[in-house]
């Protein structure tokens, strides 16, 4: 129980960090610095609710009748809310700290209050939306944490691009929303209150319960990004100043994720086509996020893509959790659920990680653009080392965190083949050689940003003079990535967690959850991370000592003959990804405007090339335009005069009256 | 008895493969109708450029020298999670197979990034093309590990490439053949053989695995080379487990055979490479489609 007073006191703290910077001058560093404090305070109070609620056997719950007039405050913390708020209360506080030398108010008056103010606000209803257990206060958490995502992202609103990525989002959000509030009324229905509590067993498996998450998944998924719901996201991700873009893809798409879990939780076994749909809608989410980001040229454009990919690895593992729970195999559940979670906590991690890192270069180098960019690493060491291990991690190789959450996912899909003799669906197990791809397509992402912008010589006059930031942004991308190391070499820490979430989601009543170590060796992974750095380490320490004694000279790098080689004509991240984006332009559809060479001597010409978002561009906003043109029309009823109104409620209120006789 | 199959394991793993590139020479000589280089030559290549001195370019880092210690000891791990003939593998446990295919995929990480770090053109080219051509040979890769799997019923490599041998062959002939096409084009992709790359050519333009090294000489070029003349022996015993599951009766026998049909597989290759040309850049995409495809429709007859 006191534990939940920790959170709860976090979540005030969170809340009102900006309260200090919105009340005092424009320029003020030191109210900055103490609305980071509040997040210190209040990230350090709810990890200590979290500790203090993992050895706590039963969750936590809290309901305050007293402020019934208002809805009922009901608040509780069970291992799936304790999954999702950790990253909560990490990544914002460590985001904070970063936006102290990034985002310094003294730098930025226009907009400097309002971001630190909306970015406490983020941060705390975030937890609030994981902690709450009644439909009303969940939805009051949910938009406040909209608005202040919106707020947080439109810092720089005084240019058009950020502008436009905010309606979007705003637009988009909104309408996600609102499938919501259609999901609560049935969800009313089906429990008869607006608390979150597991639905009646007559109402399991019912069409009912299906149209309650089918709208749970389109709501939530507007949230988490899935692929043809992610339109706001690429825009809004770009274009947010790079902390608040780090807390909105490494924390807040997580809790599209958390209410999908949750419901589906809530909503007990269904048919097996639920699995199936998360499980399509993971995998195209994943191969198509990849391929549009390797598409761009935008760095950060670049980040959000892969975030979409991200989303669909951790949709996949709840898809095949749901499999599980429907066909009765528990392993499925604990190692796809297991999976998942521990993949909401590695991207968290390694995504804000590579977001931090993205902000770094931007700030060195004022430009976004990846082609710009090149031979970093000679100028900033410290952030290239960071940001090769986050490459590294997001692309699940071994030894790192990404790797441990997938394996698990992988082991699961791989036991749907019944290989043990039991229930078989290896229709699941194509996902497996999904997954494999998206691993692939991964790798080309990762090695196109982290060769293009940091190896290689400097392409343009901004990378020349780029240097590695100060301990304020460095320390929190340091924090982020041990954290990497530590989830990748020692996996097996969050498998009491994982264990008891997964026996939490999976309710009661079903059939004994087999613990994760039974069907998962996680200590082997252990085992060969280490094996693996001791063997890297043991043949690179004579290579050194190598280099010492041998004669090493430099030269320039082998230029095939060529008499005056240039670092404009190194392979671009472009031309890097060009023959994957053409296998992909069925889906991509890239915008060319390449001139036509003619003669011997053709003049200076410009070639352009652009992947343009294809659901947001050729579908959403056509229909957009449509009905902006069409919709006029309809203000002949809006004539601005209060007496029509007036005959526009007595009209309505007639029309229902003789409804209700005729329906009696 | 187990630990001198492991000694052993290690020894053949890690003395045999440059021999496997000599026997692909000779065998392209043959066919050539010349005497051709040494069956040795690949040890004497190695020796020679552990006995040099480095060559660094100046706008390289700590990436252009990790990348051969990482690829090689990536490989290197991988090949202990496969088994070799009958005997198993020195290390095995439950989803050891994911991890191989993607310690695969952490030396190309680094041999890519490597290539970008030289700052050359041809070397970016190189590496595109790779990481590239893997999106395609991975899935094909997963899809093969997904029917021995169902085979089997085991999700340990060694379990999985022993597992055939344990049910009624005909039962699994036709998905089996499938997979050994897939497999033995995956083989050639990964290892950067003809059709999908040649070796020995000098273009920088057509080439993959070759034009990524350019860069890298001396004791660099040493561990590349010998990485990836590993490669190709971890490859191929992955391939002989399904292509070739005989045994005899004693290990003395077997390890003979072991060798036997790997130097077999070393002169297939270069048969190969000396009745085909390279295909088309373009072209490779679909060969390696064609992989997965194979195996796919082997993972769909079998669970039909």
């Amino acid at each position: 129980m006191t534990s939940l007073w920790w959170i709860l006191a976090g979540i005030v703290a969170l809340l009102s960090s900006g309260v200090p910077a919105l009340l005092g001058p424009r320029r003020s560093v030191i109210r900055q610095r103490l609305g980071a404090a509040l997040m210190v305070v209040g990230g350090a109070l709810g990890l200590t609710g979290l500790a203090l609620a993992l050895r706590d056997p039963r969750p936590a719950s809290l309901d305050l009748a007293a402020l019934a007039s208002l809805g009922r405050f009901s608040v509780a913390v069970d291992p799936i809310s304790i999954v999702f708020l950790a990253p909560v209360f990490v990544v914002p506080v460590l985001g904070a700290l970063y936006g102290l030398g990034y985002w310094r108010q003294s730098e930025n008056p226009a907009n400097g209050r309002k971001v630190s103010f909306f970015y406490g606000m983020l941060a705390g209803s975030m937890a609030l939306v994981v902690v709450s257990r009644d439909g009303v206060l969940f939805l009051v958490a949910w938009e406040v944490m909209a608005l202040a995502a919106f707020f947080a992202a439109t810092a720089e609103d005084d240019l058009p691009a950020v502008r436009r990525a905010g309606w979007i989002y705003l637009v988009a959000t909104h309408v996600g929303t609102m499938l919501l509030f259609a999901m609560f009324a049935l969800f009313r229905q089906a429990t008869g209150s607006f608390a979150l509590s597991p639905v009646p067993s007559e109402v399991c498996g019912t069409g009912l319960a299906s149209g309650i998450f089918v709208l749970a998944l389109l709501g939530f998924g507007f949230k988490a990004g899935l692929m043809p719901l992610h339109v706001w996201l690429p825009g809004a991700h770009a274009n947010a100043p790079s902390h608040v873009s780090a807390v909105m893809s490494g924390v807040m798409l997580k809790m599209g994720l958390y209410g999908i879990v949750r419901m589906a939780s809530l909503l007990g076994p269904g048919p097996v086509w639920w699995g199936a749909v998360l499980l399509v809608a993971g995998v195209s989410s994943g191969i198509l996020g990849l391929a549009f980001a390797i598409a761009q040229h935008d760095l950060k454009r670049l980040l959000a893509y892969s975030s979409i990919e991200n989303i669909g690895i951790i949709a996949m593992g709840v898809g095949l959790a749901l499999l599980g729970r429907s066909l009765n195999r528990m392993d499925w559940v604990v190692l796809g659920l297991g999976g998942a979670l521990l993949h909401v906590w590695n991207h968290s991690l390694f995504k804000s990680l590579l977001f931090l890192g993205a902000g770094a270069v931007i700030h060195a180098t004022g430009t976004r653009q990846i082609d710009r960019l090149g031979g970093l690493a000679g100028r900033m060491p410290r952030v290239t080392c960071l940001f090769a291990l986050a490459s590294v991690a997001i692309c699940a190789l071994p030894p790192l965190n990404g790797f441990a959450g997938e394996w698990l996912l992988y082991l699961g899909l791989f036991g749907t083949l019944g290989t043990d003799g039991g229930v078989s669906w290896p229709t699941a197990a194509l996902a497996a050689a999904a997954l494999a791809m998206i691993g692939a397509l991964a790798v080309v992402c990762f090695v196109k940003l982290f060769g293009v912008m940091f190896l290689g010589g400097p392409r343009s006059g901004a990378a020349i003079a780029a240097h590695d930031p100060g301990m304020t942004l460095l320390g929190p991308m340091a924090a982020l990535a041990a954290g990497c190391l530590v989830l990748g070499i020692l996996p097996w820490l969050t498998v009491p967690l994982l264990d008891r979430a997964a026996e939490n989601w999976a309710g009661g009543g079903a059939a004994t959850i087999p613990p994760i170590l039974s069907v998962a060796p996680l200590s082997w992974i252990s085992v060969m991370g280490v094996v693996l750095m001791g063997a890297v380490a043991a043949l690179g320490l004579p290579l050194r000592l190598l280099l010492r004694r041998r004669n090493v000279a430099s030269a320039g790098t082998w230029d095939c003959g060529y008499a005056r080689p240039a670092f404009r004509m190194q392979y671009t991240g472009s031309s890097f990804g060009q023959t994957l984006a053409a296998l992909f332009a069925w889906a991509l559809w890239p915008v060319r405007h390449a001139p036509q060479i003619q003669g011997f001597l053709p003049t200076a010409t410009r070639y352009q090339g652009d992947t343009p978002d294809t659901v947001l561009e050729r579908l959403i906003l056509p229909i957009f335009h449509m009905a902006e043109r069409l919709l006029p029309r309809l203000r002949l009823l809006q004539q601005g005069k209060v007496h029509i109104y007036v005959v526009y409620f007595l009209l309505a209120l007639l029309a229902l009256l003789l409804w209700g006789r005729l329906g009696n | 008895m187990i630990t001198i199959n492991i000694l052993i394991h290690v020894l053949l793993m890690l003395t045999m493969p440059p021999l496997l590139l000599g026997v692909i020479n000779k065998t392209k000589s043959l066919f050539a109708g010349r005497v051709g280089p040494p069956l040795f030559q690949a040890y004497y290549d190695l020796a020679k450029l552990m006995r040099k001195g480095f060559v660094i370019s100046t706008t390289t880092t700590w990436v252009f020298l990790a990348a051969p210690v990482v690829s090689l000891v990536t490989v290197a791990l991988a090949g202990l999670l496969v088994p070799l003939g009958s005997f198993d593998a020195p290390i095995a446990f439950i989803g050891d197979a994911i991890l191989f295919a993607y310690l695969l995929g952490l030396g190309r990480f680094f041999t890519t990034a490597a290539a970008l770090d030289t700052g050359s053109s041809f070397e970016g080219m190189g590496a595109a093309r790779e990481v590239t051509f893997a999106c395609f040979s991975e899935p094909a890769l997963f899809f093969a590990l997904l029917v021995l799997a169902k085979i089997s019923g085991s999700l340990t490599l060694t379990g999985m490439l022993h597992g055939p041998l344990g049910v009624s062959l005909q039962a699994v002939s036709a998905p089996l053949i499938l997979v050994v096409i897939g497999l033995f084009i995956i083989l050639l992709a990964e290892n950067c053989r003809i059709p999908v790359d040649d070796p020995n050519t000098h273009l920088e333009l057509t080439m993959i695995h070759e034009v990524m090294v350019l860069d890298h000489g001396g004791p660099l070029l040493g561990l590349v080379l010998y990485g990836a003349s590993l490669k190709l022996f971890v490859l191929g015993a992955l391939f002989l487990h399904v292509a070739a599951p005989f045994q005899f009766g004693s290990a003395g026998l077997n390890w003979l055979l072991f060798i036997a049909e790997m130097l077999g597989l070393a002169v297939v290759v270069g048969m190969i490479e000396s009745v085909m040309a390279r295909l088309r850049m373009p072209h490779v995409p679909y060969l390696l489609i064609a992989a997965a495809l194979f195996c796919g429709f082997g993972f769909i007859l079998l669970v039909r």
